[in-house]
């Protein structure tokens, strides 16, 4: 069940190296080829490059654990990526923080009621400009039928 | 200057080789989707393929087309689960160009769908232009 008092809670500051070899291996497993990730020493990253996040969060940098949503009911509804200017390049070090942004709770169209969580994690640059910002939206189902015992 | 889609990006029939590369780039582990005794446990006939993959080869798409520095907005929804052995399009098309803060930007919609026609994940991205006209 989703705690809906996670909400506004934030996780520590967390470092992000921008890492040529990365964006490399993440063009790789998007299937692109096209050369501004893969030529020089500083390509851009791509435009989903910042969910690489995980490797850097840690759990303290981490609140999403926060809204205890239910593994087996909750499902990666929507996501999105806002850009300041072009997208961080490799040799860029972020400092990075996420929120809570939001919980709240919509009828579903087969009945229930779904709950979203959003966490937002806003990505500065060393100069402490910020550059990027990701949003996750989760979203927990109600309870099928069948499942109440 | 009127701005036309490449051809779609089609890939597949997507592989577990695929799954656990996207999952080791990205660093999602989530055994849902490589782990087929896990898979079944959480109610699923086999491991499901991550929507962010998609999402990814949807931004693939859209920077060959409008150039990878110019993206200043990306966002997702997922609405079909995508399964191993399936096999998904991508494309899109221009939603409205305008001039926003003295750049002049192009908003576009995004579809990914599977060999069935189900759309797997829906897209909306900005970009900005040069000034010339010319995309990237």
């Amino acid at each position: 069940m989703v705690d809906h008092s996670s909400k506004g809670k934030s996780g520590d500051v967390f470092e992000m190296d921008i890492e040529r070899g990365k964006i490399r291996e993440f063009a790789s497993a998007t299937r692109s080829t096209n050369p501004s990730y893969l030529t020089g020493l500083t390509p851009v990253s791509e435009p989903t490059f910042l969910t690489t996040m995980i490797f850097w969060q840690g759990e303290a940098g981490n609140p999403w654990h926060e809204v205890a949503m239910d593994q087996k009911r909750g499902l990666h509804a929507e996501q999105e990526f806002v850009f300041f200017g072009p997208p961080p390049r490799a040799g860029t070090r972020l400092h990075a923080r996420s929120s809570i942004a939001d919980i709240y709770e919509k009828d579903g169209k087969r009945g229930g009621t779904l709950t979203f969580a959003v966490m937002v994690t806003d990505f500065f640059d060393e100069e402490g400009v910020l550059v990027a910002e990701s949003k996750m939206t989760g979203v927990e189902t109600s309870k099928a039928p069948e499942e109440v015992s | 200057m009127t701005l036309v889609p490449p051809p779609p990006l089609t890939a597949g029939p997507l592989t577990m080789t695929d799954i656990v590369r996207y999952q080791g780039a990205s660093g999602d582990m989530n055994p849902i989707h490589h782990d087929e005794i896990f898979a079944r446990q959480a109610g699923f006939d086999s491991p499901l393929v991550l929507g962010m993959m998609q999402a990814g080869m949807l931004a693939t798409w859209a920077t060959d087309w409008l150039g990878a520095e110019k993206i200043r907005r990306f966002r997702v929804r997922f609405v079909e689960q995508v399964w191993p052995g399936d096999t998904v399009t991508c494309s899109g098309s221009v939603q409205r160009e305008y001039e926003e803060d003295g750049e002049q930007k192009v908003d576009i919609e995004l579809v990914c769908k599977r060999q069935t026609g189900g759309v797997a994940v829906l897209g909306w991205a900005t970009f900005v232009k040069v000034r010339n006209g010319a995309s990237s």
